[in-house]
């Protein structure tokens, strides 16, 4: 007697199951349990590009409806990952043409996308909605044009802090007038104005649309009669925020805000003059996510803002905001769950504002009780402040502190921060994100190795004294997906020593360490299933084992090597021939 | 030298002293790397360090540019080169400039174009950091202030408030540190 469900009944069961998470876990179950996940299976996440091959993704999902893609390693962000690297767009964007013509979304992160990736989704796609491009380059406003055109049911577009080849405002005039389906628009980072008439045309006949983005270029004036079109909206990113407007123009912009019952986030705000502050006061209260940090207000003029922003669970601010204004946040934004600090000095150190230091985010972490995930950018830090965010916050899930000045010890004791990072893994016990800086010796690294049990993602710069600190992180981290490190001294002896820890992660990184090439061999040979790349753009002409190299990109694979490689990277199949009897190991 | 004494107890020894050349190579590698070590940083030192180069009478108006690490503090490109352009387009309307001084903790900026010589910026200057700096004479400059204004100009140079007319110090000052008095003696002689 055949007991097995039948499949009709599990693709309804599988129907209400839309975690991944879960639906990898109903696919190990069976064969025939894989083959239904699989086939009912709509949206796919490959967080690393070259973990497997555009076509298996095809062949396994054929109902794909929405596709994830993460390119590029975190550290590209810092412009540590040479040009030309890799992370291109183009061979997924070519598979699902071919096998799933069906694909409605696309979400790309640090990925290299050309126009011809955005002429081909235009053309291969009928049904093709939503298209949102973060962190990604290599492609200009005429691939945008190209979208604009051609997808007449689209929803999506937003262009998150990507670097386009801005040839003109023009593309946005390409939407058509039968477009009407729009929901989200985001043009923040481009630099080209656009055509003011199409914008407030395209706003009109969007009936759903929800959020909108705009970019710099986009006046005060201009935003004005574009609330008035768009009353509905939920997401706002206004454009700059300063020229001068007489009396009429700026009530009647105070009238449009008024107007905006919905509206929960609101971004932009570009060279907001202080003056015009008292015109976000009505929709504060209703704000839930509100992104200054492009903002240069002054500590006064934001105290005024942020006290009526009762609802706050997000906040992007730069330090411009100083400790007591950070105090404000912590007595009025009772509901904030982020907080992310930057630097307002482009230079780093000498450009920093230093009337904030600890004591902000200390007193953050004492009046928000949700306060789950911080991102802090500050000039020094000492370990008792630590201590007492971990006190207060033990419900932290996200910290990353950066102390801007390499191997800045406690600046009150003058001791290294050990004991503080000590501190947020042990009480932090649902930690998963971890970044550190400033003076660290190879104890931080026990102590988080001891305690991170639920670290996923741990990033680390200038610190350490040895081995041991890798050896520690990777034999103790139980949950460790992903490690990147800068400029610490160590290599080869842990690495060799936990490679088959590395098979349970999704990457490592590590940059100006002291890994050897020989190692890097080694380790090759021993983990067939990881793709070690080392990417020098320096190499010594003849290239001992004992070298070391400048950069190593570690991660798990089931696509082998990958075929797209530049020169400057290195794997051992491009030199089958290896002589690993003389390693220098340490 | 003090500078090294106090950050020897810190990063300890050369062999952990971390270097964005290849480890391994000694002084030079590649030209856009230069070397990170907090014994050669140029910045605000830990407040000791500060009193003992003051102690040793040592002169260091001019620094030297600073280390430029690739990729620190881990700011996006698209956030620094944000920051960047509003820094080029407030040079248009305004000159803002930023004013530090030396032992305050706070950085100001103040906007050049606001003032029409220097007795206005001088005045300006003293009620913002509240201290004084006496009277300018061409001869003695500011002699006997306990403080002395000094600003960073187009090429990179230290110069003395005062010592240029004061247009041709609209369009050259980047910068303004107000500095203690015994540090800025070098800047005495010569523009």
């Amino acid at each position: 007697m055949d007991l097995r469900l039948p499949s009709k009944v599990l693709e309804h069961i599988l129907s209400f199951v839309d975690s991944n998470e879960d639906r990898n876990s109903v696919s190990l179950v069976c064969k025939s349990w894989f083959e239904t996940e699989r086939r009912t299976r709509k949206r796919v996440i490959v967080r690393n590009c070259y973990a497997v091959t555009p076509e298996a993704v095809a062949r396994r999902f054929p109902e794909m409806r929405s596709l994830t893609l993460k390119g590029k390693p975190h550290f590209a962000d810092y412009n540590l990952v040479p040009d030309g690297w890799g992370g291109y767009a183009w061979p997924w964007i070519e598979a699902m043409a071919a096998k799933c013509p069906s694909l409605e979304e696309l979400r790309l992160k640090r990925m290299v996308v050309t126009d011809e990736c955005l002429e081909k989704i235009a053309a291969s796609f009928k049904d093709f909605k939503v298209l949102v491009l973060t962190s990604c380059e290599g492609f200009s406003t005429d691939g945008l044009a190209a979208i604009a055109v051609a997808c007449s049911n689209l929803r999506e577009l937003e262009l998150r802090e990507c670097i386009v080849e801005d040839l003109g405002g023009d593309w946005l005039s390409y939407f058509p007038e039968t477009l009407t389906s729009l929901v989200s628009l985001d043009f923040s980072c481009l630099d080209s104005e656009v055509k003011l008439s199409d914008l407030e045309r395209l706003v009109s006949r969007s009936p759903n649309l929800k959020s909108l983005k705009l970019n710099r270029a986009v006046s005060l004036d201009a935003l004005g009669s574009l609330l008035r079109l768009a009353p509905q909206l939920v997401e706002l990113g206004t454009g700059s925020f300063s020229d001068k407007l007489d009396q009429e123009a700026v009530s009647k912009l105070s009238q449009a805000f008024s107007e905006m019952k919905e509206l929960k986030s609101l971004s932009g705000l570009w060279d907001v003059l202080p003056e015009y502050i008292p015109l976000l006061y009505s929709v504060c209260p209703g704000l839930t996510s509100l992104n200054l940090s492009y903002a240069t207000v002054q500590m006064p003029d934001l105290v005024e803002l942020l006290t009526r922003c009762s609802n706050l669970q997000k906040l992007w601010v730069m330090d411009l905001i100083e400790d007591k204004g950070l105090q404000v946040v912590a007595s009025s934004c009772k509901e904030l769950r982020e907080l992310r600090v930057f630097p307002s000095g482009a230079e780093g150190l000498n450009d920093t504002n230093v009337a904030m230091t600890e004591q902000g985010l200390v007193s953050v972490s004492e009046g928000c009780p949700n306060l789950e995930s911080v991102l802090y950018f500050c000039v020094q830090f000492t370990n008792a402040a630590m201590v007492t965010i971990a006190r207060n916050r033990p419900n932290l899930k996200c910290f990353r502190l950066c102390v801007m000045e390499p191997f800045a010890p406690d600046h009150k004791t003058q001791k290294p921060l050990d004991e503080g990072f000590k501190a947020i893994a042990e009480r932090c016990k649902d930690l998963q994100r971890l970044s550190v800086s400033g003076l660290l010796t190879d104890k931080a690294f026990e102590y988080i190795g001891t305690h991170g049990k639920k670290l996923r993602m741990l990033s680390i710069a200038f610190a350490g004294d040895s081995d041991l600190m890798l050896h520690h992180l990777l034999s103790g981290c139980e949950s460790l997906n992903k490690l990147e490190i800068r400029d610490c001294p160590f290599g080869d002896t842990a690495l060799l020593e936990n490679a088959a820890k590395l098979e349970t992660m999704r990457s490592l990184w590590m940059s100006s360490c002291c890994v050897s090439f020989g190692a890097c061999k080694l380790l090759s040979q021993k983990m067939p299933k990881l793709n070690v790349e080392v990417i020098d753009e320096h190499p010594l002409e003849t290239r001992p084992d004992s070298s070391p190299v400048e950069r190593i990109y570690i991660y798990r694979t089931l696509a082998g090597p990958r075929l797209d490689m530049p020169e400057f990277v290195w794997t051992i199949q491009k030199n089958p021939e290896i002589g690993v009897s003389h390693l220098a190991i340490k | 030298m003090e500078n090294v004494g106090v950050c020897d107890e810190f990063v300890n020894l050369k062999a952990t002293e971390l270097r964005l050349g290849l480890p391994g190579t000694e002084d030079g590698g590649e030209e856009e790397r230069q070397k990170v070590s907090c014994c050669k940083s140029n910045k605000r030192a830990f407040p000791e360090t500060e009193k003992d180069i003051e102690s040793t009478g040592k002169t260091k108006p001019a620094s030297p540019p600073k280390a430029q690490i690739v990729g620190w503090p881990p700011v996006r490109s698209y956030r620094k080169n944000n920051i960047q352009t509003k820094k080029n387009e407030s040079e248009g309307q305004g000159m803002y400039v930023k004013v530090s001084m030396d032992g305050a903790p706070y950085l100001r900026k103040i906007d050049l174009t606001v003032y029409k010589q220097y007795p206005e910026l001088m005045k300006s200057l003293e009620n913002m950091f509240k201290f004084s700096v006496g009277e300018y004479c061409e001869r003695e400059r500011y002699k006997g202030s306990e403080f002395v204004p000094t600003y960073e100009d187009k090429d990179g140079d230290w110069m003395l408030v005062g010592d240029v007319p004061w247009e041709m110090f609209v369009s050259s000052c980047k910068r303004l540190r107000i500095m203690k008095g015994s540090e800025a003696k070098g800047l005495g002689c010569g523009v």
